[in-house]
């Protein structure tokens, strides 16, 4: 996994969310264990307690529990992930909206232009 | 307890003040950058804790002891200059620190030294000014000490050798120890950072966790601090 962090926000809630993005997308299944603190802080080449606060935030969040001997894990029920996945998904939604509004496109016109690409792509799809 | 306890630490050299009322209290566990532009008093403070100089009034105590031979056991200090002889070898440098620290890991030492590719057998006075400053530092870290002081251990390096330097530092943590760091590159050590503290003509202008003062500011320590300091 690449790590990426911006210099404008706290590096705890960037970690968070790039976890929380493994874990929607899959690569951290339902169930498997996350890597230690350690190893995480080293990968990332962030301090540990600014990992191990990230962690404690997705726990916090239901999407990860720790296990007091063999460490943390993804949570197994697919709800929680689901309900974050929507989440993030409508978040990302909104910020496109905006950024669209920002340029001069109401909501009604944007979705008519996503209705318009998602069209061509299905036909792509179809042609080949 | 705190691992260091700076209590109105001050310093004067002569009638020029360079530290005023300094209160600072380290916990174990916490990597801190000490920042500061040139002359602030960062040299200074490190200096006194390690006992090499000592305060004009007020204490800095190390787990509770004021600077001594006990103090010395358990601080692993990296000055900005090296001290190291150019007629020996690396390997006598191993030797030397083997003799000189009960907490010296020896293996550490040459794990590290393998990582960078420096040859043990190389003579010091062969080696560039860089490198000396990684054997130096390697030195320093393969001590398993209670409080690392670094006095800008990432100047003189280049940025594959400041990653490696990092990457150590972070796999050296331990829960019951404390690493200081002076320096100005700040953007490179930032995220490794928990806590940092601003020192300004002497005194502490700002102590605060790395993340809470992105949060406040909405910027990067390293664009804080070029506001704070602003020429």
């Amino acid at each position: 996994m690449t790590w990426n962090f911006t210099p404008d926000r706290p590096i705890y809630l960037q970690l968070q969310e790039q976890i929380k993005l493994a874990i929607i997308s899959g690569l951290h299944p339902p169930g498997g264990k996350l890597p230690a603190v350690r190893e995480l802080a080293e990968e990332a080449s962030v301090n540990p307690n600014t990992v191990q606060r990230a962690l404690t935030e997705l726990e916090r969040d239901g999407l990860v529990y720790a296990n007091r001997t063999s460490g943390r894990f993804v949570t197994e029920e697919t709800k929680v992930i689901e309900k974050t996945k929507s989440e993030m998904a409508m978040e990302l939604v909104e910020a496109f909206l905006s950024k669209m509004a920002s340029i001069g496109y109401d909501r009604k016109e944007t979705a008519a232009m996503i209705a318009n690409t998602r069209g061509k792509e299905v036909q792509d799809h179809g042609n080949s | 307890m705190a691992i260091l306890d700076c209590r109105n630490l001050k310093k004067s050299y002569g009638v020029k003040s360079a530290l005023s009322n300094v209160n600072l209290s380290i916990e174990p566990g916490r990597i801190v950058g000490l920042l500061g532009p040139n002359g602030s008093g960062k040299s200074t403070l490190i200096k006194i804790c390690t006992g090499l100089l000592t305060p004009s009034s007020g204490e800095a105590l190390i787990d509770g002891m004021s600077p001594s031979p006990e103090t010395k056991a358990v601080v692993s200090y990296l000055p900005e200059n090296t001290y190291l002889n150019n007629w020996m070898k690396v390997s006598h440098m191993l030797s030397f620190f083997q003799d000189f620290y009960a907490d010296f890991n020896v293996a550490k030492a040459k794990e590290m030294l393998k990582n960078l590719s420096i040859d043990e057998k190389d003579s010091l006075k062969s080696l560039s000014k860089g490198t000396k400053e990684k054997v130096q530092l390697i030195l320093v870290m393969a001590r398993e000490a209670k409080l690392y002081l670094l006095d800008e251990p990432i100047g003189g390096v280049d940025p594959a050798a400041r990653d490696y330097i990092l990457s150590t530092i972070i796999k050296n943590y331990n829960p019951d120890a404390s690493v200081i760091i002076s320096t100005h590159l700040i953007h490179d050590i930032e995220q490794v950072l928990d806590d940092v503290v601003f020192i300004k003509d002497g005194e502490i202008s700002l102590s605060s966790t790395v993340d809470d003062l992105r949060e406040k500011h909405g910027v990067s320590v390293d664009a804080h601090f070029r506001e704070v300091f602003r020429c």
